[in-house]
C-alpha cells in the first residue's frame, strides 16, 4: 500500500507526472500553477527517471517544445495558468492539427488580460470550444480533487496517445493551491527509445531507419481537397472519442426534483449545496461532468425528463451553461450560477442562487 | 465528526503551517483533511488565511464561508471573519494588537496570550504552536500523540531537533487559554 | 543623540527644502516589498520626466512583473501591457505619436525570456523609445523563479540547487546584445543600491529621455537591481550581496553612446 501524502494540487500533478514515465516537461511561471514547475526542478526527476524538465522563454516556447518531443513520440506535457494557456493556443491548433499526443494543465485563474491570480472557470470556452484556429478538439478532463489531479495526468496520456490527440486537464486555482490526501500509483518505467520507434513506427520523427517510409509530422495541407479530407479524418476521430470516453458522477440524482450541474471546484461546493438542500427538505441531485470535451448531454438530457430545473454552476459568467442547455434542448428551465472574476461562491450562496432562479422562479 | 476551520492574521505568523499540522494530525488519525489557502502576494506582508477541514466523512466543499471555529491572529481578520463563525461556535484570539474586541453574543470566545507567551519561550517561532495548543483544549479533535506525529511530518528533518520546544509550546497553549464567554 | 533629532518646528523653521517628491509620483503607497529597488528606479524616472517639462506628453507602459503595478504610482498617462509586449506596444503608440514621449518600464522576465523578440526587433528597428530594463536577476512577482538573469550557481525556487549553465543556459546579457544594434542610440548600465550611483542612474535617464526627443533612436537604461524577498535576505544583506556578486557579470557603465 503506498503512503498518504498531503499535497497541493499542483504538486500532485507534478510528482504524478514522473511516476507516470513522462518523458518531458515544459513550463514558465505563472500563478496559481507555479508549484508544478518549482516541484519538478526541486525532484530532479532527470534522477529519478531521466524525464527532462525545462523552464522555457515563454508559453509559446513551452507548447512548441512539447509539439517538437510528442512529434517523436515521447509524453510531453506542459502546464499553465489563462494568460498563459491564451499564449499557448496557436502551438495548440497545430499540435491538434498534427495529431500529437501531449498533455495540457491549465490552473484557471481570474480573466480577461491579466486579471487576477484567484480561482476561476473562464477558460471553459477557450478550453473546450478550441481558442486556436481550425476546426479541433481537444480532450478535456476537469479534476476536482488533488488525487484527481494525481490520476488524470495517465489517463490524459492514456487517451492522448489512444487518439493521437491533445488531451487538457482543466483545473482551477482551488484544486491547484489546496492540499489534501493523495496517494501515488507506484513508478512506471519510462519507455525505451527502442520501444518508442516500435510503438510509434507509424508517425513518430525518430530518424529513418531500418528501411522505414520517412515520416512527416505536419498541419499543411495546400491542396484543400486534401485538407478536407484530413478534416473529415478528425471528426471521424473526434466521433469515435464522443462515443467512447464520456464521463461524468452523479450525486443524489434518483429522486431529484432539481439538478445542479457543475464540474471541478464548484462541483464540491455544490455537493455541500445538496447537502444543505437537503438538510431543508429539497430534493437536489449533482451531475458533475469529469470530461467537458467529450460532454456528458445525453445524460443530462436524460435528467432533464425527471427534474423541474437546472442550474449549471460555474465560476464564470456562464459559459458551460450554453452547452447544459444544448443538452436539455428546452425540456426544462435551465439557468446559471457563477461568482467570478476571481471570487467563489460558497455552497450557501448556490442554494439561494438555486431557490431563487430555479425553484422560485 | 466534522470540524470546520479557518486559521487567519499576518503572513509570517505561522498561520499557514499551524494548518498543515493540523491536516497532518488528521491524517495521522485516518480522517480526511482539506487545507485552502488564501495565496498570491497579499501574503507579502499582507493578511494569510487558511481553511482547514478535518472529517470522518469524505470532503465535499473545501470553500467555506462560515466555520465551526474561528482562530483569529490580527484585526483585519476580526473584521474579516468574526461574522463567519456559526453560531454557537467558536472564536479564538490573540488580543495582542486586537482594537476592536469580537461583540457576538451567540459564540464561545476564548484568547490566547500567543504573542506574550512566545516571548516568554524566547522563541517567536513557537507562537503558532501555542495558539494551536489553546485550540485543541477547547477542541480536542486530534489526539496529542497524533499531533505530534504530525509536526513530525510537517516538519523537514533538520528542524526535527526543534519538536520538543514545540510540544512545550502546545502544553503552554493548552494551559494558558482564557475563557471569555460560553453559550 | 537624542538632541540631534529635529523637531517637526524646526525643520520648518530652517527653510530649507532638502527633498520635495516629485509630482509625478502619485501619492498610493508603493507595493514594492520594504528595501526593493523599484521604487528608486521609479522616482528617478519620473523626477527626470518633471525635470524634462514631459509630464503633458509621455505615455509609460507597465510590464508584468512586481512593477504591473507602476501605472498606479508614475503620475502621467500610463498603459498595461501583457507579459513582455511593452516595446510593442510602445511602437504602436510611438508610430502614430512621433512627437510623444515613450517609454516602457520592464523587469528582466518581462523583458528578456518572454519578451526577447519585442525587446531585440523594438531596439533593431531603432523605435524612439526608452526602455528602463530591472535586473534583479529574478522573476520577483511570482515567488523568486529563475530569471534569465540569474546568476550561475545562484539558487532560486526553479533553480533550488543553484543555476546550472548546462542545463538552464547562461545569464542573459541582453543589453550587450541590444548595444550591438545600429537601432539604439544609448545603452547603459546603471545601479541604485547606493546614493552616489542613484545620482548617477538618474543622469542616465535624463540622457536617455532627452536622445528620444532628438530622434536619435532606442535608449536603453539597464537598472541592475536587488529582489530582497526573492533572494530570501534582508535589504541590507541584498544591497551587499549585489554589490559583491551582480556586478561582476553585469559591470556598470556606458556600453554605446
Ligand atoms: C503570459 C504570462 N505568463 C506568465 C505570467 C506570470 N508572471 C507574472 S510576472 C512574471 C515574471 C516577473 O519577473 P520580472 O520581469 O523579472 O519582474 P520582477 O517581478 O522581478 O520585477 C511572470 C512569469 C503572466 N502574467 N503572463
Ligand atoms: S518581490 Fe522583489 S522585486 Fe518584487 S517588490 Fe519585492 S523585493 Fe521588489
Amino acid at each position: 500500500m503506498e503512503e498518504v501524502k498531503l499535497m497541493k494540487g499542483n504538486e500532485a500533478v507534478a510528482e504524478a507526472a514522473i511516476r507516470a514515465g513522462v518523458d518531458a516537461y515544459f513550463g514558465y511561471p505563472i500563478t496559481p500553477q507555479s508549484e508544478v514547475i518549482e516541484y519538478l526542478m526541486a525532484e530532479e526527476p532527470h534522477k529519478r527517471t531521466g524525464m527532462v524538465v525545462l523552464q522555457a522563454e515563454s508559453e509559446l516556447a513551452a507548447i512548441n517544445m512539447v509539439y517538437g518531443a510528442a512529434a517523436c513520440g515521447k509524453k510531453a506535457m506542459t502546464s499553465s495558468s489563462s494568460p498563459g494557456f491564451s499564449l499557448k493556443q496557436e502551438g495548440i491548433s497545430y499540435i491538434a492539427g498534427a495529431e500529437l499526443p501531449c498533455v495540457i494543465v491549465d490552473v484557471v485563474r481570474g480573466g480577461p488580460g491579466l486579471g487576477t491570480i484567484q480561482p476561476s472557470q473562464a477558460d471553459y470556452f477557450q478550453v473546450v470550444k478550441g481558442g486556436g484556429h481550425g476546426d479541433y478538439n481537444l480532450i478535456v478532463l476537469a479534476p476536482a480533487t488533488v488525487q484527481e489531479m494525481a490520476d488524470f495526468i495517465e489517463l490524459a496520456f492514456e487517451l492522448a496517445f489512444k487518439y493521437r490527440n491533445p488531451a487538457v486537464i482543466l483545473s482551477d486555482g482551488v484544486i491547484g493551491q489546496m492540499m489534501e490526501k493523495v496517494v501515488f500509483s507506484p513508478q512506471k518505467e519510462r519507455l525505451t527509445d527502442e520501444e518508442v520507434d516500435k510503438l510509434y513506427n507509424s508517425w513518430a520523427t525518430t530518424g529513418k531507419k531500418n528501411g522505414r517510409e520517412r515520416n512527416i509530422i505536419t498541419s499543411l495541407e495546400l491542396v484543400p481537397e486534401r485538407q478536407e479530407a484530413h478534416n473529415h479524418h478528425l471528426q471521424a476521430k473526434y466521433k469515435k472519442i464522443t462515443e467512447n470516453e464520456i464521463r461524468f458522477e452523479t450525486f443524489n440524482c434518483e429522486d431529484a426534483d432539481y439538478l445542479l450541474v457543475a464540474y471541478g471546484s464548484s462541483a464540491r461546493i455544490c455537493q455541500k449545496t445538496v447537502q444543505l438542500a437537503r438538510e431543508k427538505g429539497i430534493k437536489v441531485g449533482l451531475l458533475r461532468p469529469i470530461t467537458l470535451w467529450p460532454y456528458p448531454s445525453e445524460a443530462i438530457n436524460k435528467l432533464a425528463d425527471q427534474v423541474k430545473g437546472i442550474l449549471a454552476v460555474e465560476m464564470s459568467a456562464g459559459q458551460m451553461v450554453e452547452d447544459v442547455r444544448l443538452a436539455v434542448n428546452g425540456k426544462v428551465k435551465v439557468e446559471h450560477y457563477g461568482r467570478f472574476g476571481g471570487m467563489v461562491h460558497s455552497p450557501n450562496e448556490v442554494l439561494d442562487a438555486l431557490e431563487t432562479k430555479i425553484i422560485g422562479g | 465528526m466534522t470540524e470546520e476551520i479557518i486559521i487567519a492574521g499576518f503572513g509570517g505568523q505561522g498561520v499557514l503551517s499551524m494548518g498543515k499540522i493540523l491536516a497532518y494530525s488528521g491524517i495521522m488519525e485516518d480522517k480526511e483533511v482539506s487545507w485552502m489557502p488564501s495565496y498570491g502576494p497579499e501574503m507579502r506582508g499582507g493578511t494569510a488565511n487558511v481553511a482547514v477541514i478535518i472529517s470522518d466523512e469524505r470532503i465535499n466543499s473545501p470553500v467555506l464561508h462560515n466555520f465551526d471555529t474561528a482562530i483569529i491572529l490580527n484585526q483585519q481578520s476580526m473584521d474579516k471573519f468574526e461574522e463567519s463563525v456559526n453560531p454557537g461556535g467558536v472564536l479564538l484570539y490573540d488580543p495582542n494588537g486586537i482594537i476592536h474586541h469580537p461583540t457576538r453574543k451567540d459564540i464561545n470566545i476564548y484568547t490566547i496570550e500567543g504573542a506574550n507567551e512566545a516571548s516568554k519561550l524566547k522563541s517567536s517561532k513557537t507562537f503558532n504552536m501555542i495558539v494551536l495548543g489553546a485550540f485543541l483544549k477547547i477542541k480536542p479533535i486530534v489526539k496529542m500523540e497524533n499531533v505530534l506525529k504530525g509536526l513530525k511530518k510537517s516538519l523537514p528533518e533538520r528542524h526535527h531537533h526543534l519538536i520538543p520546544m514545540n510540544e512545550e509550546a502546545i502544553k503552554v497553549g493548552f494551559e494558558k487559554i482564557k475563557e471569555v464567554q460560553t453559550v | 543623540m537624542s538632541e540631534n533629532i529635529l523637531t517637526p518646528e524646526e525643520i520648518i523653521k530652517t527653510g530649507e527644502l532638502v527633498f520635495k517628491k516629485t509630482k509625478l509620483m502619485t501619492d498610493a503607497e508603493l507595493s514594492y516589498c520594504p528595501g526593493c529597488g523599484h521604487g528608486v528606479a521609479h522616482r528617478i524616472t519620473m523626477e527626470v520626466i518633471e525635470e524634462l517639462g514631459l509630464e503633458e506628453q509621455t505615455i509609460g507602459i507597465a510590464p508584468v512583473g512586481c512593477s504591473v503595478l507602476a501605472y498606479e504610482f508614475m503620475n502621467v498617462d500610463m498603459q498595461e501591457a501583457a507579459h513582455g509586449r511593452a516595446p510593442a506596444l510602445a511602437t504602436g503608440i510611438k508610430r502614430v505619436y512621433p512627437n510623444k514621449t515613450v517609454f516602457t518600464y520592464q523587469g528582466d522576465g518581462d523583458l528578456a525570456a518572454i519578451g526577447t523578440a519585442e525587446t531585440i526587433h523594438a531596439c533593431n528597428r531603432g523605435e524612439n523609445i526608452t526602455i528602463i530594463f530591472i535586473n534583479n536577476g529574478i522573476y520577483g512577482m511570482t515567488g523568486g523563479q529563475m530569471a534569465p538573469t540569474t546568476l550561475p550557481g545562484m539558487n532560486s525556487s526553479t533553480s533550488p540547487y543553484g543555476r546550472d549553465v548546462h542545463t538552464m543556459g547562461y545569464p542573459l546579457k541582453i543589453t550587450e546584445l541590444v548595444a550591438m544594434l545600429p537601432g539604439t542610440s544609448y545603452v547603459t548600465r546603471q545601479a541604485v543600491h547606493k546614493p552616489g550611483l542613484v545620482r548617477k542612474a538618474k543622469k542616465a535617464i535624463k540622457k536617455a529621455f532627452e536622445l528620444q526627443m532628438e530622434n536619435k533612436g532606442t535608449s536603453f537604461v539597464e537598472i541592475v537591481s536587488n529582489c530582497n524577498s526573492g533572494w530570501k535576505m534582508t535589504p541590507v544583506e541584498s544591497n551587499e550581496w549585489l554589490d559583491k556578486n551582480m556586478l561582476d557579470y553585469y559591470p556598470l557603465g556606458d556600453l554605446k553612446g
